[in-house]
C-alpha cells in the first residue's frame, strides 16, 4: 500500500491549519488519528497534495461541561470518549457507542472530530451526535461557525464543512433527567462498520409516555440521519412494546437503502427496523430507571 | 548434562515465541541488503482481455526507475511455470502459465509488466504509468457455466476450458447399490471459494552475486528445496548448484506458500539481469487478486441407503475450478486428496467419484488449509445429516451405524485408490463429544426452546483425514512430481550441543519446540542444548517442507531415525572410552555408563570431544558424530474425531451465535499438548470462518468483489466462543511416537459441525440446506421463503 507523495505539515493552531487549507485551494486533507485517511490515501483513492496534521494544536482535545451539554475536542479519541467520566454520567450514548467503533487500536487513534467530517455512512459516531441532539463548531478563514449535527450529513462522504474549514469541537446535549439512551448495531462481520445501527434518546414524561424521542439511524442509506417517523410515531404515546415495534416500522423512510454484498435492501431495511426497536427499548428502558 | 523428565508430551514453551513476541523476528520485508530495489507488478484489471499492446517509456522515465519489462524481455531467459502435481493416472491439458502475460489476461491479477526502482514508492509510482490497452473478452468465472457449450474459452490447450477428468471408485458397483437402495439422498453442494490470508502476506528477495554467479532468493515459501528444484529445473536459466533458496521467518501460509509465483522467477531474473538485490512484498490487497485461492468445488451428491440407515452407495460429480491457469499442485489436490477421502469416517461399500478441473477467468486455486479433505469431509457429513433427516433418525445413530469398526483397522475404503487407513476408533470420540457436551440434555433444551420460538441447533461431525503425506511411490500415482519423503540431518558438536536440520519447515507451527524435544530426548539432553534450523537450501539435505500436516509424522520419524543412528555410535565410543564391550554399556540421561556400574561413564560431551579429536574413536570408525535420513514412510496416517457444534440462530437477525463447541480428537500421541491445542483451535476458528463468514466473490466479468477485508470477513476472537477441547490417544502404526499429524484436522472438522447445526436449528421450519458462508442475510432470506 504505497501513497503517491505528498506535503506533510503539523501546524499548532488553528488558525495555521486553516491558512494551510487555504493556501492549498481546499486540495489539502486534514490528518486527525488517520483512521480513515490513511487507507484513502494508501489505496490511492484521496491523492491530496498536502496532508495538515492537527493533532499538534493544543486545546483541540478533551471534554468539558458546556451549556448544558459537553463541549468535547474534535481530536479526541473514541477511547477518550469511551473512558470518560464526564461522558458516562452526562451523555453515556456517546461512550456506549465509541465502544461500538472499530478495535481497541482504532479506537486509541480515531477521533470523534474525525469521524464526523469524514461523514462515513456507516459509522458510529454519526448516529449517536444526530440523537444527542449535538452540533459541531467549525472554524474558517472567515471566523467560527456552528452547525447543527442535523444539518451536517449531506450524502456519502459529504457533510456541511466548506473545504477551508477545520472542524473543531463538538456539542452534545447532556440526557436529563428521566431519559435513557441506547446506540444498537448489526456489524457487518468483514469491516466491523454498521449494516444497520440505531442510536436512541428517550425521555419519559412523568406519566410515563414519551416526552421526547430522538432517534438517529446510520448504515442504511447515504448519509446518517435522523428517524423522524420514528420519532413521531413515539411521541406522547405510552412507550409498550408494541408501541415501539409499530414505530420501528418506520425506521427507513425517507432512506434511500443502499444495497450490497452484505445485505441486499430487503434485508437491510428489516435489520434496521429490528436495530430500531431494539435500541429504543434499551432506551426506554433505561429512561424508566433514572428519575 | 543434567537432564529431567521426558520432555516429549510436555507443554513446553515455545523457543521461537520470545524472540517473535519481541520484535526480533527476521521475515521477509526484514531483510535488507545494501542497494536493494524494488518490484511494483502491473496486473490486470480485467477478468478476460487481449493486451493490444504496453507502453513502458513513462514508467521507464520516471527518475529512480533502473527497468520496466514485459513478456518480450523475458521472452528468451523465463519458461512458464511448471504444474508439478496433474491429476494422476489421467490426461491433463496443461496450457502454460508465463510469469508474464503474452497477448492476453486470463483473471484480474494476472501480471502483465513489472517495474525495478531504487524505493518502493517510486516502484509504484511507476508501474501506475506503464500503458496498457486491452480489448475486453467476455469472461466466465464459474466452474459450471465454464464447460458449458458457448462458454468463453481461456486456452486454446485446454477445449471445453477443461483441465482433466479423474474418476475413483467402482461404477458398477455403485450403479448396483442405487438400484438396489431403499432411500436415497440427492444434494448439490458449492464449497465457496476463499482466501488464505496469512499475517504475511508473500515476497521475494533475489540477490544475484557476480563474482560467484550464485543467485540467491529468500522467499516465503514453505518448501524451498521444491521451489529450488522447480525454479531451476523449470524456469530459470540457472543451474541448480548456482541457486540458492532461503525461507525467513514465515508468518502464516495456510498452504498459500505452495505454490510457485512468477515473482520469484521475476525478481531472480531481474536481479541478475540489473546487478541489483531486487525485493518483491505483496501488498494486502494484490494479495487477494494475485496469490491462489482455495476451495472452490462445485458438486453432485447421491447418496444410497437402506431405511434403516445403513449407507448402500456415494456418487459425487465435483467440478474443481482451478482458476485460470494450472496451479503447482492443485490437479492433483482436487483429485487424490478429496475424491480418495470422500467416504470419511464410513464404511460405504461402492462409491463413484469423478471430478473435473475447469479453468476460469479467476486466481488459481490450490491446496488451502485441509485441500481436498474439508470438501469430502464436509459433503460426506452433510449427506449423513441429509440422511438421517430424510429417516427421521438422530444423526449420531446414522453415524453410529455406519462408523468404520475399530476391529476394521488397517481398513481400506473399497476401490477408491486410498491407502488404508491406518487405525482408530470413531464411536469412542464420538462418545465422548456427546457425553461431554451432554447431548440428551441439550436435545430436550432445544424442543423446550423451540416451543418458545428459540432457534437452537446441535450439529455434529465426525472426520477422518489423511496426513503424513507419503510415500514418495503413492504420491507420484497421484500425480505428484518427485519424492515425499522428509529429511533430517543431526550433529552433535564437539561440546555435545545438537544442532538437527529437518527438511521441513515452520510457517508458524512450533518445529524449533516440538522438533527439539523429540532430540533432546533421544540425546537424554535439555531443550537448550538443540538447536533446529531449516528453511535454507544451502548445505541442507533435500528437504519436502511443511503441509498436508506431515512434519511431525514423517519429518519427526527422520529426525528419531537420525538421532538413533548417532547413538549407535556413541555407545561404541563410550564403550571404547570406558574401555569395555559395545553391549556392556548403555545411554542414559546423556551419559554411557557400564551396565550395572553407573559410577563408570561417559558425558556425551565428553563422547563428542573425542569423536572431534579422533581420539578414542574405535578403529576403524570415522571421526564426528553426524547422521543423515531420509525416511519414506510405508503409508499415511489417518487422523480422527467428532466435533460438536451448538448456535443459536436469532430469528429476527439470521445471526449464528456458536453457543458451545466441543472437540474431540484423536491424533494419536502428542508430543506438545499446548501446540497441538493450538493448532487445533486456529484450525476450528479457520473452519467455522468458512462456515459462516468467509467466501470470496467474482462478479461475471471477472472483478473480484471481496478485494480487501472490508469486505472479505475473517473470523475474528470475539466471534468465537471458547473451544472445549478432548483428545482420545490412538497411536499410528506407522509413525514414530504413534502421531498422526494436527495441522489441518480442526479445520476439516469443523466447517461441517457448525453448518450442521445451523441447518438443524432450523429444520423444524423445512429448511434441509444452506448456501456457505451461512452469513445473517442468508439465513433471514431461508426463514423468510415458504416452506
Amino acid at each position: 500500500m504505497f501513497p503517491v507523495e505528498f506535503e506533510y505539515e503539523a501546524p499548532t493552531t488553528v488558525e495555521e491549519a486553516i491558512r494551510l487549507l487555504a493556501e492549498s485551494g481546499g486540495e489539502a486533507k486534514i490528518l486527525a488519528g488517520g483512521h480513515s485517511l490513511l487507507p484513502m490515501l494508501k489505496l490511492r483513492l484521496a491523492q491530496p497534495p498536502l496532508v495538515i496534521d492537527i493533532g499538534r494544536i493544543a486545546g483541540l482535545s478533551g471534554v468539558s461541561e458546556q451549556d448544558g451539554g459537553l463541549r468535547i475536542g474534535a481530536t479526541t479519541t473514541e477511547t477518550a470518549i469511551q473512558d470518560s467520566e464526564l461522558v458516562q454520567r452526562l451523555c453515556p450514548l456517546l461512550s456506549e457507542t465509541a465502544a461500538h467503533i472499530g478495535d481497541q487500536q482504532v479506537r486509541n487513534r480515531g477521533t470523534i472530530g474525525g469521524t464526523l467530517a469524514h461523514g462515513d455512512p456507516a459509522a458510529d459516531m454519526t448516529a449517536a451526535v444526530l440523537a444527542a441532539g449535538g452540533s459541531v463548531t467549525v472554524q474558517g478563514p472567515n471566523g467560527e461557525r456552528t452547525i447543527p449535527a442535523d444539518d451536517l450529513f449531506l450524502d456519502m462522504m459529504t457533510t456541511a464543512l466548506e473545504p477551508d474549514e477545520v472542524l473543531t469541537s463538538v456539542w452534545v446535549q447532556t440526557e436529563g433527567p428521566r431519559t435513557g439512551s441506547a446506540y444498537e448495531k448489526f456489524a457487518n462481520a468483514a469491516s466491523g462498520y454498521a449494516i444497520a445501527g440505531v442510536a436512541s434518546v428517550i425521555t419519559l414524561a412523568a406519566d410515563g409516555t414519551v416526552a421526547r424521542a430522538r432517534i438517529a439511524i446510520t448504515g442504511v442509506g447515504s448519509k446518517a440521519t435522523r428517524a423522524s417517523g420514528v420519532e413521531a410515531a413515539l411521541q406522547g404515546k405510552r412507550a409498550d412494546d408494541q408501541t415501539i415495534a409499530a414505530a420501528a416500522e418506520h425506521a427507513v423512510e425517507g432512506v434511500d437503502l443502499i444495497g450490497d454484498l452484505h445485505a441486499d435492501e430487503s434485508y437491510r431495511e428489516h435489520l434496521a427496523k429490528v436495530i430500531a426497536r431494539r435500541s429504543i427499548q434499551r432506551a426506554v428502558g433505561r429512561a424508566a430507571t433514572k428519575s | 548434562m543434567v537432564t529431567t523428565a521426558p520432555l516429549v508430551g510436555q507443554s513446553v514453551k515455545r523457543k521461537e515465541d520470545p524472540r517473535l513476541l519481541t520484535g526480533n523476528g527476521r521475515y521477509l520485508d526484514d531483510i535488507r541488503l545494501p542497494n536493494t530495489h524494488h518490484m511494483a507488478v502491473r496486473r490486470s484489471p480485467y477478468g478476460h482481455a487481449n493486451i493490444l499492446s504496453i507502453d513502458t517509456e513513462a514508467a521507464a522515465n520516471l527518475p529512480g526507475v533502473v527497468g520496466v519489462f514485459t513478456a518480450e524481455d523475458l521472452k528468451d531467459s523465463v519458461k512458464p511455470l511448471p504444474c508439478g502435481m496433474p491429476a494422476g493416472g489421467v490426461e491433463n491439458h496443461l496450457p502454460p502459465h508465463r510469469v508474464l502475460a503474452q497477448d492476453r489476461v486470463r483473471y484480474v491479477g494476472d501480471a502483465v509488466a513489472f517495474v525495478v526502482a531504487n524505493d518502493p514508492y517510486i516502484a509504484h509510482d511507476a508501474m501506475e504509468l506503464i500503458d496498457v490497452q486491452y480489448q475486453e473478452l467476455p469472461a466466465v468465472v464459474d466452474a459450471a457455466r465454464a464447460v458449458e457449450p458457448g462458454a468463453p474459452q481461456l486456452h486454446d490447450e485446454a477445449p471445453g476450458n477443461i483441465c482433466m477428468h479423474w474418476t475413483a471408485g467402482n461404477k458398477d458397483d455403485t450403479d448396483a447399490a442405487f438400484a438396489n437402495a431403499e432411500v436415497v439422498v440427492k444434494h448439490h453442494i458449492y464449497n465457496q471459494r476463499l482466501i488464505p490470508n496469512p499475517l504475511e502476506t508473500r515476497g521475494t528477495l533475489a540477490n544475484y552475486d557476480a563474482g560467484t554467479e550464485e543467485t540467491t532468493l529468500w522467499v516465503t515459501s514453505q518448501l524451498p528445496h521444491v521451489h529450488k528444484i522447480l525454479l531451476s529445473a523449470f524456469v530459470l536459466d540457472i543451474p541448480e548448484h548456482k541457486l540458492r533458496l532461503i525461507a525467513p521467518e514465515i508468518g502464516g501460509a495456510f498452504g498459500s506458500k505452495i505454490f510457485l509465483y512468477a515473482d520469484m522467477a521475476l525478481t531472480a531474473w531481474a536481479s541478475k539481469h540489473l546487478g541489483v538485490p531486487v525485493k518483491f512484498v505483496e501488498t494486502r490487497m494484490e494479495n487477494y487478486v494475485a496469490t491462489q485461492h482455495g476451495r472452490d468445488q462445485t458438486q453432485d451428491i447421491e447418496l444410497a441407503a437402506r431405511r434403516d440407515g445403513t449407507m448402500l452407495g456415494l456418487r459425487v460429480k465435483s467440478l474443481a475450478n482451478l482458476g485460470a491457469y494450472p496451479s503447482t499442485i492443485a490437479p492433483g489436490v482436487v483429485t487424490a486428496l478429496f475424491g480418495r477421502m470422500v467416504s470419511g469416517a464410513y464404511r460405504i461399500p461402492a462409491i463413484w467419484v469423478e471430478v473435473d478441473g475447469v479453468y476460469t477467468n479467476t486466481a488459481m486455486v490450490d491446496a488451502y488449509r485441509g485441500a481436498g479433505r474439508p470438501e469430502a469431509t464436509y459433503l460426506v457429513e452433510r449427506m449423513v445429516d441429509l440422511l438421517a433427516d430424510e429417516l427421521a433418525m438422530d444423526p449420531v445413530d446414522v453415524r453410529r451405524k455406519n462408523f468404520i469398526p475399530p476391529d476394521a483397522f488397517p481398513y481400506t475404503p473399497p476401490d477408491l485408490g486410498m491407502l488404508p487407513y491406518d487405525s482408530g476408533n470413531y464411536a469412542v470420540t464420538l462418545d465422548r463429544a456427546l457425553n461431554h457436551v451432554n447431548y440428551s440434555a441439550l436435545r430436550a433444551q432445544q424442543e423446550e426452546g423451540r416451543k418458545a420460538g428459540r432457534l437452537m441447533g446441535i450439529g455434529i461431525s465426525s472426520y477422518v483425514e489423511v496426513c503424513g503425506l507419503a510415500p514418495s511411490s503413492w504420491i507420484q500415482k497421484q500425480g505428484w512430481g518427485g519424492p515425499m519423503y522428509e529429511s533430517a540431518e543431526i550433529r552433535v558438536l564437539p561440546t555435545g550441543k545438537i544442532s538437527a536440520v529437518t527438511g521441513s519447515l515452520s510457517h508458524g507451527q512450533g518445529h524449533e519446540t516440538t522438533f527439539a524435544q523429540i532430540v533432546a530426548d533421544e540425546f537424554g539432553v535439555g531443550m537448550g542444548d538443540v538447536e533446529i534450523k531449516y528453511g535454507d537450501t544451502a548445505g541442507a539435505p533435500f528437504g519436502m517442507g511443511t503441509y498436508g500436516s506431515r512434519s511431525l509424522a514423517v519429518g519427526g520419524t527422520a529426525l528419531q531415525k537420525s538421532a538413533q543412528k548417532i547413538k549407535e555410535k556413541i555407545l561404541a565410543i563410550g564403550a571404547n572410552l570406558l574401555e569395555v564391550a559395545p553391549e556392556d554399556v548403555e545411554f542414559d540421561h546423556g551419559s554411557v555408563s557400564v551396565k550395572g556400574a553407573p559410577g563408570s561413564s561417559k558425558t556425551l560431551a565428553e563422547i563428542a570431544f573425542a569423536a572431534w579429536l579422533n581420539t578414542g574413536v574405535p578403529a576403524g570408525m570415522e571421526a564426528g558424530l553426524e547422521a543423515t535420513t531420509y525416511y519414506d514412510p510405508p503409508s499415511c496416517t489417518f487422523p480422527f474425531g467428532t466435533h460438536i457444534c451448538v448456535v443459536d440462530v436469532d430469528p429476527d437477525t439470521g445471526h449464528v451465535d456458536i453457543i458451545r463447541y466441543v472437540a474431540v480428537d484423536d491424533v494419536g500421541p502428542v508430543v506438545n499438548p499446548m501446540i497441538v491445542d493450538g493448532q487445533l483451535e486456529g484450525g476450528i476458528a479457520q473452519g467455522i470462518g468458512q462456515a459462516l463468514f468467509e467466501g470470496a466473490v467474482y462478479d461475471k466479468f471477472g472483478y473480484l468483489l471481496t478485494g480487501s477485508m472490508i469486505d472479505y470477513a475473517v473470523p475474528r476472537a470475539s466471534y468465537l466462543p471458547n473451544f472445549e477441547l478432548d483428545r482420545t490417544v490412538t497411536p499410528s502404526p506407522i509413525s514414530a511416537f504413534g502421531s498422526k499429524g494436527v495441522g489441518e484436522a480442526g479445520t476439516i472438522a469443523s466447517t461441517p459441525a457448525v453448518a450442521n447445526a445451523v441447518v438443524d436449528a432450523l429444520s423444524h421450519l423445512g429448511i434441509r440446506d444452506l448456501q456457505m458462508p451461512i452469513t445473517p442475510q442468508r439465513v433471514w432470506h431461508a426463514l423468510q421463503q415458504p416452506k
